[in-house]
């Protein structure tokens, strides 16, 4: 019988959607899954978190040391809780990808990063040179499991999970050489571009910083999260929180709109898993073509306005 | 201070990746091999840290086939002072990389490691993080900034979130993203000055580090295409085509 200890992402007050994909993931091993909130005050996160269908327990840690999420102080807390697992996943984002590796070496076991499919509880698929190969790995049967889990692969779990809540505390010994500063956030209302179920991204085509004004509006129109090209980020049009890509975020959401994106190889990467893709792009020619489902030729500043009419025709 | 740097030789980002015919790995036969592009922006992030009036000997350490040396020569190019090869045939995973840096920044009482977040070939994004957990020191992963201090360092990392500043004490493990800085080109005179700089090859054996447990490879395939194409004419046949895919 498998059980699956789970890091959960979370900034203190609400727990991450990528830790109810991670949950999925558990859920094809198959086995107990827990999952594990380190935080000062991890009540609304914990709550959160055993509302997700097919958790069994919640474990509370909470330190003050826990306050801000750093690899240094988790990971040494991670390797003790894990003595009781088959196996300990966390979200293949910039949280998980800092502190499980840190924790699978105090284990001494080889992680698993970025699982894209489960064959069996040791064997899996994970994605190589930048998702153009797909490699079957298999961990060692007889220790822990240490896996991130790539959160483009694998949809929400659902609601209405009854877990118990347990706080529980390690004698792990915390490190004092790391120091959390600030987190310098872009304070948006809009949908968290990592987990949104639309995106709206904008590229080089869109010109400028100004004129970026006009992805924003159209995303409010459709209640989308924003992203952007890595050349667009380049060129200063957005900060680069906001890249999507190979070497930005990798997202799957249900519709992504590119608009004035040409659609570079290591864009591409980072959208491949969504449901629908819609290019709008001056240049017949542009590569985006090619992957989007729907295609439409034309001028980016035209196109947008006459598509929010559209839109507020339809919501009508 | 001593700064050790990674630099590992994987196929050129600019190249398209093939799948072998039999599934058991990726053609390397003929395929132009570079210093991972992490790794680059690593040892620039050393060079800059030296070349801003901080005494430094920058050591550029490769883990891998004995190839490897002409990714050295290049490091030593642009500017490294030293190199050391560990010579491995056979692939060598995160965890028993980070082993065999931890035995090297022992040797060398190394004060920074300055590693890539993660190579191109595997994209484990693993090793800084369990080398600074085996040396149980500070790790700074996904760096844009450095700013370094006596016994101390600033580093703001690039996080789903946003940017994050930590403070590390040194010695510390700093892993680099893509806007760190830009790497320099090489030069011709200094590839011939980097012909008489000092590279050091090891085995792997020598080095006497256990070996780690690893992950078996069963098989490589290529991804599932995605196929696309379709074009509408206008903005009302898209909101339609919209509908029909029920995504509105």
């Amino acid at each position: 019988m498998n059980s699956i200890l789970i890091i959960a992402e979370h900034d203190g007050k609400k727990l991450n959607a990528s830790t109810a994909r991670a949950v999925s993931c558990a859920q094809a091993i198959g086995g107990d899954i827990d999952i594990a909130v380190f935080a000062a005050d991890a009540g609304s996160v914990a709550q959160a978190a055993a509302k997700l269908k097919g958790v069994k327990r919640v474990l509370k840690i909470e330190r003050a040391e826990n306050g801000h999420q750093l690899a240094a102080v988790l990971a040494p807390q991670i390797a003790k809780l894990a003595k009781d697992y088959t196996h300990v996943l966390a979200p293949s984002t910039t949280f998980g990808k800092d502190v499980l590796p840190r924790a699978a070496a105090l284990l001494g076991v080889q992680q698993v990063s970025d699982v894209m499919k489960v064959i069996d509880p040791v064997t899996f698929e994970r994605p190589m040179y930048a998702g153009n190969a797909i490699v079957t790995v298999k961990a060692p049967e007889k220790s822990c499991v240490v896996a991130t889990v790539r959160t483009a692969s694998w949809q929400e779990c659902g609601s209405g999970g009854t877990a118990e809540i347990t706080a529980v505390s390690t004698d792990a010994a915390l490190p004092v050489h790391t120091r959390f500063v600030e987190l310098k956030a872009e304070k948006s209302d809009r949908p968290d571009l990592q987990s949104a179920a639309r995106v709206v991204s904008g590229g080089r085509g869109v010109g400028s910083k100004e004129n970026f004004a006009i992805i924003y509006k159209f995303a409010d129109k459709l209640g989308a999260a924003v992203g952007a090209s890595r050349a667009a980020v380049d060129a200063g049009f957005v900060p680069n929180d906001l890249q999507v890509g190979q070497t930005g975020k990798i997202i799957a959401p249900d519709l992504y709109v590119a608009v004035g994106i040409s659609g570079a190889i290591q864009h591409l990467t980072g959208i491949k898993d969504a449901r629908t893709i819609v290019a709008i792009n001056k240049d017949p020619d542009a590569p985006i073509f090619q992957v989007a489902d729907i295609g439409l030729v034309g001028d980016l500043f035209k196109i947008l306005p006459e598509l929010e009419k559209e839109l507020d025709k339809f919501k009508t | 201070m001593k700064i050790l740097v990674g630099i590992k030789r994987v196929i050129d980002y600019s190249v398209r990746v093939q799948i072998k015919k039999d599934g058991s790995g990726v053609n390397i036969d003929g395929v132009k091999m570079s210093i991972n592009p992490f790794d680059e922006i690593a040892l620039e992030e050393a060079l800059r840290i030296r070349e801003g009036g901080t005494q430094a000997e920058i050591v550029a350490v490769s883990i891998g086939p004995s190839e490897s040396q002409q990714q050295l020569r290049t490091a030593l190019a642009m500017g490294a002072d030293r190199a050391i090869l560990v010579e491995s045939a056979d692939a060598v995973q995160p965890l028993m990389t980070a082993r065999i840096f931890h035995e090297l920044v022992k040797r060398e009482n190394a004060d920074l490691v300055i590693l890539g977040k993660q190579a191109i070939d595997d994209d484990s994004n693993q090793t800084g993080q369990m080398l600074a957990a085996l040396w149980d020191r500070p790790q700074a992963t996904f760096a844009s900034k450095l700013e370094l201090k006596a016994k101390s360092a600033a580093v703001t990392r690039e996080v789903d979130a946003g940017l994050e500043i930590i403070e590390i004490d040194l010695p510390a493990v700093i892993t680099t993203d893509l806007r760190l800085n830009t790497p320099r080109f090489v030069k011709m005179p200094d590839i011939m000055k980097a012909r008489s700089k000092p590279l050091q090859t090891l085995k792997l054996k020598e080095l006497g580090v256990s070996a780690a447990p690893k992950l078996e490879t069963a098989k490589f395939a290529p991804p599932p295409q995605r196929i696309g194409g379709k074009k509408v004419e206008d903005v009302p046949s898209l909101i339609a085509a919209l509908k029909q895919k029920g995504v509105l």
